[in-house]
């Protein structure tokens, strides 16, 4: 190769690894802001900031939802399988928000420790599943669940 | 730098033969018009195996493929979603590396690719933020969030928009395309970080579905047909940057006695 094509090609070897580097330290220093949201026991744990506006993520806990008969207020609550944090909210969900599935509300933590939400997104996961393939998985996991408790008829 | 020049002479002295030898077809393909006559042959074909591919997934994806349990019919922006994200990035790494190609070798075949993959590249990339954003609306419950994977993305967009406005900042051809050349590659760092985004912090956007390391956590009903239009969007890539290129190569080397000769032959004189 010619001296002056390989001197050029350090340099641009030299170019991209210095930028790699800044832009590392960079993402090393934010490491913890880059998050979206914290999880239930980063806010019960008091790790996250209080008396602030943030977002708490976490699967809704099966059978936590409770609505009001003559409002749009909703209650549920969140876990990331160490903690659960109540989370109250009045406004329409969105589409998929279920039981079961995972869901970040932003608000402020008020003194109940319970998450006054002014917003909830619906976090979809990356799986993909036509509906009766997914029917059927349930199916075998119900009769799988109830095997083992001995209730199946 | 003498050490490091020796040092790195070592490590690739497999790959770096001296230029007499085995790197011709390197140097012809720098030609313009060698690159301008060849990439003629290739368009008609490339762009009929884009435009079958690219229709058979479309159908089979919208058509055919089964709905998502959950999502219903939207999960469908999937098949333009993910290509054009797919391609967005691979497309920065094709600029990215023609730049390099070109300030290292002084190739001008190179940076004219450079510059014909920056407008495509930004298409791309707003293409994956915006059906991004119609199917956030009804999934997530918002058009745009501030998390990691959206907010890279948006920087990509961003650098594909800075090597397009270096490309007009200079007078002269070479000191923009050395310029955009710095600003592409200081700009993949970027790459590695929107892929990884979605690991390296939480994020609102879900985890990557095709890996390369085990089964896609999608359907195989489903998958085929994103394969097929990930294949597709990557022809129509090669078509696109064919042709804007061959565009560059006809507006920088509109002196030269072969390009007169075809503009003359075209025209019947």
């Amino acid at each position: 190769m010619h001296p002056l094509r390989k001197q050029r090609l350090q340099l641009v070897i030299l170019l991209v690894a210095s930028a790699a580097l800044v832009i590392g330290l960079v993402i090393y220093m934010l490491r913890e802001n880059g998050n979206f949201f914290y999880t239930p026991a980063q806010i019960i744990s008091g790790e996250a900031p209080q008396n602030t506006f943030l977002r708490a993520g976490g699967m809704v806990v099966d059978a936590s939802v409770l609505r009001s008969e003559d409002s749009l207020w909703v209650q549920f609550k969140i876990t990331d399988g160490v903690e659960m944090l109540t989370i109250e909210h009045t406004g329409i969900l969105p589409d998929l928000f279920a039981e079961g599935e995972a869901a970040i509300a932003s608000g402020k933590v008020d003194e109940n420790l319970v998450l006054q939400a002014t917003q909830i997104l619906a976090k979809h996961d990356e799986k993909y599943t036509p509906p009766e393939v997914a029917d059927a998985m349930n199916e075998a996991y119900k009769q799988k669940e109830a095997a083992k408790t001995g209730s199946y008829k | 730098m003498s050490w490091l020049s020796k040092l790195f002479s070592k490590l690739f002295a497999k790959w770096l033969p001296n230029e007499s030898s085995s790197w011709q077809w390197f140097y012809r393909l720098g030609s313009p018009k060698w690159f301008y006559r060849r990439s003629g042959q290739w368009l008609p074909w490339l762009s009929l195996a884009a435009l079958l591919v690219l229709a058979t997934g479309l159908v089979w994806g919208l058509a055919f493929a089964p709905e998502d349990a959950k999502q219903g019919n939207s999960f469908r922006i999937i098949y333009i979603h993910v290509p054009a994200a797919f391609l967005a990035q691979s497309g920065y790494f094709i600029m990215a590396i023609a730049g390099a190609i070109g300030l290292i070798w002084k190739m001008k075949i190179s940076y004219m690719v450079m510059k014909a993959a920056a407008p495509i590249g930004a298409v791309l990339t707003f293409v994956a933020l915006f059906t991004g954003a119609v199917w956030g609306k009804p999934t997530w419950g918002a058009y745009w969030v501030w998390d990691a994977r959206i907010t890279s993305m948006l920087i990509l967009l961003f650098l594909y928009a800075g090597v397009m406005a270096l490309q007009y900042a200079y007078h002269s051809i070479d000191a923009a395309s050395k310029a955009s050349a710095i600003l592409a590659l200081v700009g993949t760092v970027n790459i590695p970080i929107i892929n990884k985004s979605v690991d390296w912090w939480y994020t609102l956007h879900q985890p990557a579905t095709i890996k390369l390391t085990s089964a896609p956590s999608m359907h195989m009903d489903m998958f085929m047909p994103l394969l097929v239009m990930i294949v597709g969007f990557y022809l129509f890539y090669g078509v696109a940057l064919i042709l804007h290129t061959r565009n560059e190569i006809l507006r920088r080397e509109r002196k030269t006695s072969w390009v007169r000769e075809l503009v003359n032959a075209k025209a019947g004189l």
